[in-house]
């Protein structure tokens, strides 16, 4: 790993963003929106206000979805390319491309998540506990997750079309099974002996133990969960490694 | 080898998609030597690139890189590589490609700006790829690989869909490159731009028909150009 080239490949993901306003916009606000949505569809039903209680999952789940999307389309493109040959044909290690991907994309969530997480604390009076930068760190460990597992997928999808098929086959069971829906010990019991190896649903207990917090502090167990996404993310980033091959068929 | 030789291939055989596609191929090239391979299509000449840049796969036998087995991590700044079909980011435009790729191989601005001259896009540096026609598209690619004063280029069909004028001026640059010292290997389909190489492989269905100068292989087949004695020489091996 060279931090010269990994910096140009920051810089470079950056660069290709900024010429698509459009996806930036989508990235950008599409999260705050949706948040926005839930609130407004259950304001005239009395009990639990639904954004405490779906909020900070949503800030866990969108910055995993949004870039699990774009680091699989984005890395097939560059297979497809021939982009990705290129950079591995010259002095680029495939660390400097992997790091330098996930500094791009972290970049991107830190500003959705700021933008989400102000909306729903400072507008939508969302109740959170613990402290608001540790609401930020979960949303970028789930950021990370994503371009990790967006990664891996890039290997197997020969088509965009099969890149973004691998969205609802690979993130919605584990949105089923995170405990969201349903709390995980009514679920059987294979069901939950499922979702505990699934990175979504510490992801999404992290967000919940920051707003469970009381005091500033978070509640007990939070920095464990976000320790196993992040865990989980760099062994899936790690095995991404294996899927850029610099001699192919 | 040679002690100039840039680049050896001694009994190559490569597999792709299960069947050999290449059978056993030898071939050197020395530095400031430009050595064109022609073939028909399918032969093989862009596998072959490939295995000496060293991104093919499955690859038998010996290919010697400056020195090192071909791909070895010391060689991969040394080399300038133009695949077939433009591989660059087509939502960036040229000078933002170049500027990254540059700066993979620690290059700085000047170089980005003389490489868009070479390929005589200076005009067209901020236009992005995507809105380029075919032939500036192949362009970029080409201005990337001349990146870093590479010791060895290896570029394939690097003229393909270019007008002869600029075709022209490109083999003025392939010449130049090979004066300074470089190694420069090129695959064509069009016969008379091989009449430009100090000498000439003929592949075929993944064999090396021949080699030699374009002269020596007119002689050879008493023809009066090197597509006529490309055509004999098949055409010999059919017989
Ligand atoms: N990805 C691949 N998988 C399997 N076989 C391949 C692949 N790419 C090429 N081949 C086969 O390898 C052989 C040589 O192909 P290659 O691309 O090297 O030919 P070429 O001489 O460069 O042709 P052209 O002049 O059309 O570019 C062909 O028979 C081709 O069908
Ligand atoms: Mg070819």
């Amino acid at each position: 790993m060279t931090p010269r080239i990994t910096l140009a490949v920051t810089r470079r993901v950056l660069q290709q963003l900024r010429r698509d306003p459009r996806t930036v916009a989508l990235m950008l606000f599409v999260p705050c929106l949706i948040l926005l949505l839930l609130w407004w569809v259950f304001s005239e039903l009395p009990g639990r206000d639904m954004v405490d209680s779906f909020g900070p999952a949503l800030i866990a789940f969108m910055p995993f979805t949004v870039m699990f999307i774009v680091t699989s389309i984005t890395m097939l493109r560059e297979r497809t390319a021939g982009t990705l040959e290129r950079m591995l044909a010259m002095p680029t290690g495939r660390a400097d491309i992997l790091i330098g991907y996930a500094l791009a994309l972290v970049a991107v969530c830190l500003v959705q998540a700021t933008l989400v997480i102000g909306l729903g604390v400072g507008f939508l009076g969302m109740d959170v506990g613990g402290p608001l930068w540790a609401l930020l760190l979960v949303a970028l460990a789930d950021s990370f997750l994503g371009t990790a597992l967006g990664l891996a997928v890039s290997a197997f999808a020969r088509t965009e079309f099969q890149a973004v098929q691998f969205m609802p086959a690979l993130v919605l069971p584990q949105l089923l099974l995170c405990g969201l829906f349903i709390p995980r010990d009514t679920m059987p019991d294979l069901a939950r002996a499922v979702s505990e190896v699934l990175p979504l649903t510490y992801a999404i207990d992290a967000m919940k133990g920051v707003q469970a917090g009381v005091d500033g502090q978070v509640a007990t167990g939070t920095w464990t969960d976000l320790l196993v996404v992040v865990a989980i993310a760099v062994v899936v980033l790690g095995l991404g490694t294996f899927t850029l091959r610099r001699q192919t068929d | 080898m040679a002690p100039d030789d840039v680049v050896e291939v001694a009994d190559l055989r490569v597999t792709r998609g299960g069947a050999e596609v290449l059978h056993g191929i030898d071939l050197t090239v020395g530095a400031g030597e430009l050595v064109g391979i022609v073939g028909p299509s399918g032969g093989g000449k862009s596998t072959l690139m490939r295995a000496i840049v060293g991104v093919q796969a499955n690859v038998r036998g010996e290919i010697t890189v400056l020195g090192q087995p071909a791909g070895s991590p010391s060689v991969r700044g040394r080399v300038g590589y133009v695949t077939q079909a433009p591989s660059i980011y087509d939502d960036l435009t040229a000078r933002q490609n170049l500027e990254f790729f540059g700066a993979v191989l620690g290059v700085g601005p000047d170089e980005v700006q003389s490489a868009l001259a070479t390929v005589d896009l200076a005009e067209a540096g901020d236009q992005v790829v995507g809105s380029m026609s075919g032939g500036q598209q192949s362009r970029v690619s080409l201005a990337t690989a001349l990146l870093g004063s590479p010791d060895l280029l290896v570029l394939d069909e690097p003229t393909v869909g270019l007008d002869p004028v600029l075709r022209r001026s490109l083999w003025g640059t392939f010449r130049a490159l090979a004066a300074a010292g470089a190694a420069v290997l090129v695959s064509t389909h069009v016969m008379d731009e091989a009449e430009r190489c100090d000498r000439i492989a003929l592949l075929r269905a993944g064999r090396v028909l021949a080699t030699g100068t374009p002269a020596g292989l007119r002689e050879r087949t008493s023809a009066d150009t090197v597509e006529q004695a490309f055509l004999a020489l098949i055409d010999e091996v059919a017989a």
